[in-house]
């Protein structure tokens, strides 16, 4: 539970009006900086005095971060944009209904307001142990906490794990994953271009960190291409309150169709490991069947297969699996 | 009165006033950014690109409001311990429960989870605003709550009224569960959902009619 304290602690605020500036604040202050972006997460990490940032670097009013435009081939969104302004975006309503219906699952109003694309997708893992503060390998030590034997990890993975259990608490990185979107990344020297699918990495390939954001770095755009513009679209989140709470299982999937013969599919689910989790069996399985109800259940099979349970999170095992079928049903 | 107004925790150990001077000095100590070196005072100069200066010109209310602001305070903090507008509350200081709602520019955020420094430049309307400042007559609102007799302890009150404002304003045509959907970021600690929303729908209608 949270505790209230009397105020966040002190550091240096900085507010560029460019990306460029941004770069180089990350750079003076390397290690000591803090990208702030919506800020939901961040406050959190600062009250509880878990991270203690000397700077933080406020991108919200850096106008080229945000705003939605068409691009030749599907739509580019900067970072800053708010999801409430993704939620209410024609082209993204009628065209990537799959990505506004993902962004309506965030949080609350409120939040959608505030929150950003980007900071949804680069916002740090819900695990209590590694918020509390406890020094687990996440947090740079050498014990897991939430995979001991005696440890509250209903929430936690059941597969993707290394040493650490945390999952992804995103709800909007499958469906962007699913859309096959592309996280621009900013550097001082470089620029690169991710699919969303290698954006967001596992403890095996660095452990303390969720996506490949490294200190210095800066995800200034995502960019969802027109390939699957249109395309039959399928999101459920399973949360314990109908607001506010983040997934249990979340399911996101795109399916080409010709009547209900898939053509082709893409099929990611959250809440399960420490990254979305693109079913590429399921997906193989899908591609050029007609769906009925046979198809809808062994999909469902298949898309636990080689999952571990903790203690208290078995139940996520025949959710996933339920989720992913009634994605495939969908279809028929 | 304000001298009551207070958190919990906060409560036990300062009085306001203390309270005030305190986080200054922790801005003094522990920030490295010399704030209050220089001939300007607390503009404590623009020597780094993008650095934010701590006397700045809010508007709140309709009023602009000079106020001495930390780097790391938040516009609940502000509003309630600098400007002694104590209208919107705080509850968990975590955006979990709503209480600190504000409209930034027109739109409901939650007042614990921004910092006022990313508010300059915008209008932020608090409870305190929401009637007609001359006259003194309730905004449609406030009107449907009393005509509905919404809320129990009322603690939630402020933020929900903020959440209904940007909602009649967006929506004045909402069915049930679009207004609960548009209230989903407010909690009741005791339960009061059923009126609560009856004067959602009340101050709908009563946007309707003007
Ligand atoms: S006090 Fe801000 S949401 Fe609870
Ligand atoms: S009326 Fe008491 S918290 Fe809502």
């Amino acid at each position: 539970m949270a505790i209230i304290r009397d105020m966040i602690p002190a550091f240096e605020l900085f507010q560029p009006t460019t990306v460029e500036d941004a770069l180089v604040l990350l750079a003076e202050h390397g290690q000591g900086a803090w990208v702030l972006a919506g800020g939901l997460d961040s406050y959190d990490w600062f009250k509880d005095r878990i991270k203690r940032p000397e700077a933080v670097i406020d991108l919200g009013g850096i106008d080229e971060l945000t705003g939605i435009s068409d691009a030749q081939d599907g739509l580019e969104i900067g970072a800053m944009t708010t999801l409430t302004e993704i939620v209410r975006h024609e082209r993204v309503r009628s065209e990537y209904t799959l990505l506004a219906d993902a962004a309506e699952h965030v949080a609350t109003p409120q939040i959608r307001n505030q929150g950003t694309l980007g900071g949804n997708i680069s916002q740090d893992t819900r695990c209590w142990y590694y918020r509390s503060g406890w020094p687990c390998y996440r947090a740079g030590g050498n014990t897991c906490y939430a995979a001991a034997p005696q440890a509250m990890n209903r929430e936690h993975a059941i597969m993707g794990t290394s040493r650490c259990v945390a999952v992804s608490p995103s709800d909007t990185a499958h469906a962007l994953v699913a859309l096959d979107a592309k996280m621009i990344v900013r550097g001082r020297r470089s620029s690169n271009v991710y699919d969303a699918e290698d954006f967001f990495i596992g403890p095996a390939t660095d452990i303390t960190r969720m996506t490949v954001l490294e200190s210095g770095d800066l995800l200034t755009q995502i960019n969802i291409p027109g390939e699957w513009a249109n395309a039959h679209f399928y999101y459920e989140k399973v949360r314990d309150r109908g607001s506010w709470d983040f997934q249990l299982v979340s399911v996101a999937a795109a399916f080409k169709t010709s009547g209900n013969t898939i053509d082709d599919a893409r099929i990611v689910v959250n809440g399960v490991a420490p990254f979305p989790v693109r079913l590429d069996a399921v997906e193989r399985l899908v591609r050029g069947t007609s769906v009925d109800e046979a198809v809808a259940i062994e999909a469902g099979e298949i898309a636990i297969q080689g999952s571990h349970a903790l203690k208290y999170n078995e139940y996520k095992q025949p959710m996933m699996s339920n989720l992913v079928r009634r994605a495939v049903r969908s279809v028929a | 009165m304000g001298e009551a107004e207070s958190i919990g925790l906060l409560e036990t150990k300062y009085s306001r006033r203390n309270f005030i001077k305190g986080v200054i000095a922790v801005g003094a100590t522990a920030s490295s950014a010399g704030y209050f070196i220089g001939g300007s005072g607390l503009l404590g100069a623009q020597s780094v690109p993008g650095a934010a200066e701590r006397l700045i010109t809010l508007n709140v209310n309709g009023q602009q409001r000079r106020v001495d602001v930390l780097p790391n305070e938040t516009l609940a903090m502000t509003l309630r311990y600098r400007l002694n507008l104590t209208g919107t509350k705080l509850g968990c200081d975590r955006a979990e429960c709503g209480a600190c709602t504000v409209l930034i520019d027109g739109v409901n955020r939650y007042g614990c989870s921004t910092l006022t420094h990313q508010v300059r430049g915008s209008s932020v309307t608090t409870i305190e605003g929401l009637e007609n400042p001359d006259t003194g007559e309730l905004s449609l609102v406030q009107q449907a709550v009393i005509d509905e007799g919404g809320f129990q302890c009322a603690f939630c009150a402020p933020g929900f009224i903020m959440s209904m404002t940007a909602m009649v304003n967006e929506n004045p045509n909402p069915t049930r569960a679009e207004a609960a959907h548009a209230l989903s970021g407010n909690l009741c600690r005791c339960g009061d959902y059923h009126k609560i929303l009856n004067c959602a729908m009340r101050a709908a209608e009563l946007a309707r009619s003007v």
